[in-house]
């Protein structure tokens, strides 16, 4: 029996959320998300829900920069999403219990929610030396990550090391690094959110996706969300008139360079990557690497450390038109 | 609930060991990267602890064989939380070796790049690492808002202050709370005897927590306007920076630009003037005790930072030096960087010389060679190898870095707004000298430092505006970009000072490609195991004498560790020159 929206209404104010502020949040993520503006009313409903998501956030070998990613949300805030639509019940990073204390909020939550809660995994897993090279609690990530993807409802693999090993399993991969699908056989219901670091705005789409519709949006062959994976930064970008002009960067700091033309010739790989950073950009919409005038590093796409580099070689075949 | 101490009795020696325990924190939480700390505990006491560095990646093995001009975009990979600092460290190693100055533009670029990453770093470590080893999130539904609200008004003059604001704050996290679902407050240590502030203090604490997160998604807004984006800004180049300066252009650092600058660091500022501070001081005047506990090896280095022509070091607005022994009333002892050795006696990785043998990161090898116990264990072998970080010395000796051992620096060479700064907070606190060197001294520091960098957030800004009005439009220097223009060989060192610390690149380039990397990391200084001499890293040190009152809720450790900040991915690295495989680890059924 849905709530009255009175109810609803009272909810809100208790947490501190204006009615205004509410809808505005779901106006945004309806545009994100690319559905109808009519869903605003359906994605209000769904984030009220209680009990709120239960979603355990591992890191293994990582930079935690999706994790730093992750604090810059806005629309909704991070603090919204901890206090409000998830329930964080285990980050390293955050948390205030250790030690054995935080390994007892890993395993209450796999315990109270089997099949119902959510991992977010960050960094790459090594698979080498029987998983001596990433020890957490005195048991290795391999171990774990195994046992916690096995028992979850989904995963959300975050970042270019959760992928495909990220430049930890950059040549000559020392520590036999994977990405959770590799390191996770036969994993079910897995999403990715390639990038160096996965851009926050995705990342919350996604959840919020799952909150609304109780489904996960549509993904690709290689588990990406088609809403922000599914052009190349170059269909989308600002610079595309300058590429089709033939008005090129030549140099550091020349004319072209301070006018913002093409990057194409200074190794720029938004060609090649597919990503919508060109589209929803990065901090609050406030710039983007291209915007700031270095090329595109392809940070989105496969194995980029090695299949992108070195990054200051020009793509083949483009920009002679 | 398991055991999580067993009676641990000391091998060697004659009669009956005293009774002593073995205390395990794994994961040490709220940190960057993943550390254990095993501690002994005797008397309600650390006698002895061991700090482990639980994991390894190999970024020097990667880094072998690449174009030089990439090396930057890898190495600012080691951390995301540190971002920034390992790519200005690592184009300062190339532009070293090949012998490149950079513009000025690029040189305040940088400067405005890092100082944004220090303000934004300390912030977010007091309020969202460190603070809740000193609040306690259940206490403050306790709270009285009112009086809460003149708490916040006797230190602060920071608007959001009214009893109604507090008084909204303390419902949202009543409700919160109501749920039943605690989410990374769950499991915690509410109510330990440890926690001294009232519940005023720890409302004030929980709401200024909130209006951190708001506020460093914020002011980092500077970094994508410089930088592309954070994390890891993308501008960075051998040779400069990729961020055009021109007034007439909308894609470049343009006025606009530069008011946007402007009003975030005059954002920044104010929070840290107005809340930052007035916070740190609060809780430090709760907690004397720990101006007593977690002093630590007493050693100091900084490699100085924020250069104000050039690269040149002599330059820095951030004094470079050494100190040994608390020794602050003499000038700082300058920096060689040929005393630096690194350890693997208690690491593991073997050496080619043997384990006694300490290296200078020129003659630097890395062969990782595991040798602990078989995950899943239960204790580390601390009487042997029992880290992925090595040990670095500087003439022998365990040093600390970061912002304690630049404040100290700083306030030895006689810097007259840190000494100001310094002997302010002293005198507010109502403590002597001797106070700096402990926990809570580390965390003054650290709150000191962050405001007297954001200080010169507008005047860095000024000088970049004055280049740009003034025609100066040049970002980069190109002469030696081509690899045409390289030596068949070069070598060359970067350093940084990055939040944590003091952080050095050396860099061997050969025809063309990086022969050679290799990193010394702040966190691996602080965090370091014992040396071929038996002697502990920082932290390991500091924790000796640490009061436990309750070894299930080890808070006092979280206190102690968490007061240097440390960032374990930035700890651990390969550096290799001779690309050794790892030895086959026999799987124990």
């Amino acid at each position: 029996m849905p709530d009255s929206a009175p109810k609803r209404e009272e909810r809100l104010t208790q947490r501190g959320i204006s009615r205004r502020q509410f809808l505005s949040f779901c106006g945004f993520m309806a545009a994100a998300m690319a559905v109808p503006a009519t869903h605003k009313v359906r994605i209000a409903e769904a984030l009220d829900a209680a009990p709120r998501l239960p979603v355990v956030w591992l890191g293994f070998n990582d930079c935690t920069a999706d994790t730093e990613s992750f604090l810059h949300a806005s629309n909704p805030t991070v603090s919204s999403i901890l206090l409000d639509l998830i329930s964080l019940d285990y980050h390293e990073t955050l948390m205030a219990a250790s030690g054995l204390m935080a390994t007892k909020s890993l395993q209450d939550t796999m315990t109270r929610y089997p099949g119902q809660y959510v991992a977010v995994i960050e960094g790459a897993i090594p698979a080498a030396a029987n998983g001596a090279y990433c020890v957490v609690g005195g048991r290795s990530a391999l171990s774990t990550v195994r046992e916690v993807c096995g028992s979850a409802m989904a995963t959300i693999a975050v970042g270019a090391c959760a992928w495909d090993g990220g430049w930890s399993a950059a040549a000559p991969n020392p520590t036999g690094s994977l990405g959770v699908r590799g390191a996770v056989p036969g994993i079910k219901n897995l999403i990715v959110l390639p990038g160096c670091p996965m851009n926050v705005v995705n990342f919350t789409a996604t959840l919020v996706y799952r909150l609304t519709y109780g489904a996960w949006p549509a993904v690709d062959s290689q588990g990406r969300p088609k809403f922000a994976y599914d052009e190349d930064i170059h269909d989308e970008c600002p610079r595309h008139d300058h590429y089709e002009d033939g008005r090129f960067v030549l140099e550091w700091g020349d004319a072209g360079h301070r006018q913002g033309w093409c990057l194409y010739k200074m190794g720029c790989r938004g060609p090649k990557t597919k990503s919508n950073c060109s589209k929803v950009k990065w901090n609050d919409g406030v710039n983007w690497p291209i915007g700031a005038g270095h090329g595109c590093i392809g940070c989105a796409s496969p194995n980029f450390w090695d299949q992108m580099t070195p990054f200051y070689t020009a793509l083949p075949g483009g920009g002679d038109d | 609930m398991p055991d999580i101490y067993l009676p641990l009795v000391t091998n060697g020696g004659s009669g009956v060991p005293p009774p002593s325990q073995r205390l395990v924190v794994d994961p040490i939480t709220r940190i960057e990267g993943h550390l254990r700390i095993e501690a002994q505990i005797q008397n309600g006491r650390v006698v002895d602890a061991w700090s482990s560095g639980t994991s390894f990646r190999g970024i020097e093995l990667v880094l072998k064989g690449r174009d030089p001009r990439d090396a930057w975009v890898f190495a600012e990979r080691i951390c995301g939380v540190c971002t920034t600092v390992h790519a200005i460290a690592s184009v300062r190693a190339v532009e070293n070796a090949l012998g490149i100055t950079i513009p000025d533009n690029a040189r305040i670029m940088r400067n405005l790049l890092e100082a944004v990453q220090f303000v934004q770093d300390h912030v977010i470590h007091f309020y969202h690492l460190h603070a809740l080893d000193w609040v306690d999130i259940v206490s403050a539904l306790s709270a009285n808002p009112t009086t809460t609200s003149n708490l916040a008004r006797s230190i602060s003059t920071w608007p959001n202050s009214s009893p109604d604001y507090f008084a909204g704050v303390q419902n949202k996290l009543q409700v919160f709370v109501n749920s039943g679902q605690l989410g990374m407050f769950a499991n915690a240590y509410w109510g330990h005897p440890a926690y001294k502030l009232p519940p005023e203090g720890n409302l004030l604490a929980v709401a200024h927590y909130l209006e951190a997160l708001d506020w460093q998604r914020n002011i980092i807004q500077m970094h994508a306007v410089l930088g592309g984006k954070n994390p890891h800004p993308q501008t960075y180049l051998v040779g400069g920076m990729a961020t055009p300066v021109d007034p007439n252009s909308q894609s470049a650092i343009n006025p606009a630009r530069i008011t946007q600058l402007r009003n975030l660091a005059a954002q920044a500022l104010d929070f840290v003037t107005r809340v930052y501070l007035p916070d740190l001081l609060l809780v430090a005047s709760f907690y004397p005790e720990w101006t007593t506990l977690g002093g630590g090896v007493g050693n100091f280095l900084s490699y100085g930072d924020f250069p104000m022509s050039g690269n040149d070091p002599a330059t820095y607005w951030m004094p470079r030096g050494v100190i040994f022994n608390r020794n602050i009333s003499a000038s700082p002892q300058a920096l060689d960087q040929n005393q630096i050795r690194e350890y693997v006696t208690r690491s593991w990785y073997t050496y080619s010389g043997g384990d006694g043998v300490g290296l200078h990161p020129y003659q630097g090898e890395t062969a990782p060679k595991y040798t602990g116990p078989q995950p899943p264990y239960q204790y580390l072998d601390t009487d042997g190898k029992y880290s992925w970080l090595k040990a670095p010395r500087y003439n022998e000796a365990p040093m600390e870095v970061g912002p304690l051992a630049r404040i100290l620096v700083a306030y030895a060479a006689g810097q007259p707004r840190v000494r100001q700064l310094v002997d302010g907070t002293l005198a507010k606190l109502g403590v002597g000298q001797a106070a700096l060197f402990s926990t809570l001294g580390r965390v003054a520091a650290r709150g000191i430092e962050t405001q007297w960098v954001a200080e010169q957030l507008a005047p860095w800004i000024d000088q970049l505006n004055t280049n740009m009005l003034s025609g100066n439009l040049t970002i980069h220097n190109k002469t030696r970009w081509d690899p045409a223009s390289w030596p068949a060989e070069a070598s060359g060192w970067g350093t940084t000072e990055a939040p944590r610390g003091a952080l050095g690149h050396w860099v061997h380039v050969k025809n063309g490609k990086i022969e050679n990397y290799q990193a010394i990391v702040a966190t691996i200084w602080n965090g370091s195991p014992r040396d071929a001499r038996g002697q502990r890293g920082a932290w390991e040190e500091a924790l000796i004498g640490t009061p436990i009152a309750d070894p299930a809720k080890p808070v006092e450790i979280l206190r102690t560790v968490h007061s240097f900040d440390p960032c374990m991915a930035c700890a651990v690295h390969v550096v290799d020159a001779h690309g050794a495989e790892v030895t086959r680890i026999q799987v124990v059924p």
